[in-house]
């Protein structure tokens, strides 16, 4: 096997070890015992949460990734990238896409999701640092430079439809300030202020292993059959990372659950608690694949059917019930609301999109179609009425906003418009911590708040930050002069700066083509 | 143990580069089924999905390493039970001892 190896690997030098023993000689060999500091003390962070480890070398890497293979492999998936960002740059690729109202998707992907890989880069450089094992601390520093790099890519491919079109300028303050970008910052923070293991959990195992896939991969697929050629190759370069990182969220929960039984129901808590936690922003992603794309690829309730309930449910947790573990807690609800959740979380945002840094708009009769196709229980009978009715509202003159601020969750933050899957007529919840009185959106969040509800009742809500006078003044032009909105950043997408743009564009295109080139011109 | 009828899966970006370990996966893959998806080629397999570096090598007609595979996927639903100079495998279950192991006398850590 070693010489077989040997000789295969062309005019490089010539490779003594296999896979196997290179991967054990460049990371596991380079590790040191400290001699004037205790571990405890180099490594000060790894007990206080209660889980046990006995042997740091029984963690194993599957991939057996090297530090020369690791950058010769991410250099050339860069290169891949900024050659396609160069050619859709040069040939007009903003005007290529199916239409101008798709890039919203792109607003809140750049808003909401960006940040997220900047934070974690910052995390996963600490566990790179605090593990005690060098096969974890390896496997962090790759994925904290991978963070990095996923944030890098996609600024720089989004930059180019900053030159265009509205909404990209100010992501980054955005993502501290506005409303509905709170939603993944405080999970996010959520998961950064928890010990070492429970961001494993929260992050490597719950959001990559088991939610990913839900956010990236119909996304891109979107990205494509949108015309969105770099979003498409930003995504699909940083999910190919993607898929050791899920490799080491599954590798980091067998691990826990192998080196000590009394971990079993630790790790069952942090799963119970992040598979919700991220599950609940991943109703962003639903209402992108249902509502924001012109020509959608995916529906969120097909995309949750394939990749969570089959891959997850049926595949992984077969697996994990091996080591005591189960689906998680509230996974019934989920599962329940995949037939619900993009249609009132659009709707939602449909009704606040004055606040928000992209604009919505009610679906047209196409789109209509579509979406009772995909939702034949659900969308005729509830949701397309409530469209009509905006429509209605719309063609008269009085395009519908939500006069007033929503009431969040304390926990998920997202406004409280779920319904429960035991009565669709209850979209809220309540919890008392001394005194005071908290509004939570589900039996998931509720029961998340009451197991930390000091943490909880920390959080950061920005309707209650506006009315505390927290975010530029009482109005809602002070709020959206906070925000920095610009004109055409917000509200309703037909005759917005970015669909007049449009049409303007396209028909400068057909003046000098001198045909039809209609394509996006109807709203 | 547990049954192996699960179904494991590997999306692939389909590609002109990635179409000869499309099929070279096709090939050592008997009840593969293929779903295309804009972009993606979506791999499935009942319990247990394997990838050959001779089968992908015979039909890119060049070298392949199988770290090249990095480049190709997009995601998987199963574990990497097995990857070495000349295959990966993907399966659910237990995974089984690395038989290099036998021969190796290296210290793990």
């Amino acid at each position: 096997m070693t010489t077989e190896a040997t000789t295969n690997t062309g005019g490089k030098p010539a490779k003594k070890l296999t896979m196997k023993k290179r991967y054990s000689a460049l990371t596991r060999d380079l590790d040191w015992k400290p001699s004037y500091v205790t571990e405890e003390q180099m490594f000060p962070h790894t007990t206080y949460e209660g889980i046990k480890i006995h042997d740091w070398s029984k963690w194993d890497d599957p991939f057996r990734l090297t530090v020369d293979a690791y950058y010769r492999y991410q250099a050339e998936k860069d290169k891949r990238l900024y050659s396609v960002l160069d050619g859709f740059a040069q040939g007009q690729g903003h005007l290529t896409i199916s239409e101008a109202r798709y890039l919203n998707a792109m607003k809140v992907f750049l808003g909401g999701v960006t940040p997220l890989e900047y934070a974690a880069h910052r995390h996963f450089a600490y566990l790179a640092r605090h593990y005690n094992g060098p096969g974890p601390r390896f496997a962090a520093l790759c994925q904290s430079i991978d963070e990095m790099r996923h944030a890098q890519t996609e600024i720089h491919t989004l930059s180019n439809y900053n030159k265009y079109y509205s909404g990209f300028h100010n992501f980054s303050e955005s993502f501290d300030r506005v409303w509905y970008l709170s939603v993944p910052k405080s999970y996010f923070d959520d998961a950064l202020t928890a010990g070492p293991f429970e961001f494993l959990i929260a992050i490597g195992f719950s959001f990559e292993y088991l939610l990913t896939n839900l956010l990236f991969v119909p996304f891109m697929s979107a990205a494509s059959f949108n015309g969105d050629l770099p979003t498409m190759t930003f995504g699909f370069s940083a999910q190919s990372d993607e898929s050791r990182h899920m490799t080491l969220g599954l590798e980091a929960i067998k691990f826990l659950l192998e080196q000590d039984e009394d971990n079993v129901p630790i790790v069952q808590e942090w799963v119970d608690k992040w598979f919700w936690r991220g599950y609940r922003v991943t109703a962003i992603i639903a209402q992108m694949l249902d509502y924001m794309l012109p020509r959608p690829v995916m529906s969120w309730k097909e995309a949750f059917e394939l990749y969570f309930e089959e891959q997850m449910l049926g595949g992984l947790f077969p697996d994990l019930a091996y080591y005591g573990i189960k689906p998680p807690r509230h996974v019934e609800q989920a599962i329940w609301e995949k037939d619900h959740l993009s249609h009132v979380v659009y709707e939602t945002l449909y009704n606040f999109s004055f606040a928000a840094n992209f604009t919505t708009t009610v679906p047209d009769e196409e789109h209509h179609k579509w979406l009772a196709q995909q939702y034949p229980d659900t969308y005729e009978k509830t949701y397309k009425p409530r469209w009509d009715k905006y429509e209605e509202l719309d063609k008269a003159g009085k395009r519908q906003y939500f006069p007033g601020l929503p009431q969040l969750c304390q926990v998920c933050q997202v406004p409280m418009c779920f319904p429960a899957h035991d009565d669709e007529t209850q979209t809220q919840f309540h919890s008392e911590f001394e005194g005071e009185h908290y509004n939570l959106c589900s039996e998931g969040c509720k029961w998340i708040f009451e197991r930390e509800p000091g943490k909880y009742r920390q959080a950061w809500l920005p309707v209650h930050q506006i009315l505390a006078g927290n975010c530029g003044g009482p109005t809602v032009p002070d709020v959206l002069a906070w925000y920095k909105f610009q004109e055409g950043d917000n509200g309703e997408y037909v005759g917005s700066v970015d669909h007049k743009h449009w049409i303007e564009w396209h028909d400068q295109i057909e003046d000098v083509a001198g045909e039809t080139a209609d394509a996006g011109k109807e709203a | 143990m547990t049954t192996e009828t699960r179904t494991v899966s590997v999306d692939i970006q389909e590609t002109e580069n990635n179409r000869a370990l499309i099929d070279a996966i096709e090939a050592d893959n008997s009840e593969l089924v293929m779903r295309h998806l804009p972009g993606i080629v979506k791999l499935q397999a009942p319990g247990r999905l394997e990838i050959n570096r001779a089968s992908v090598e015979e039909r890119l007609g060049r070298e392949w390493e199988t770290h090249e595979f990095q480049m190709a996927i997009v995601t998987l639903a199963g574990n990497i039970s097995e990857w070495d100079e000349d295959h990966i495998v993907i399966s659910w279950g237990r995974p089984v001892e690395d038989d290099e192991d036998d021969d190796d006398d290296e210290e793990d850590y």
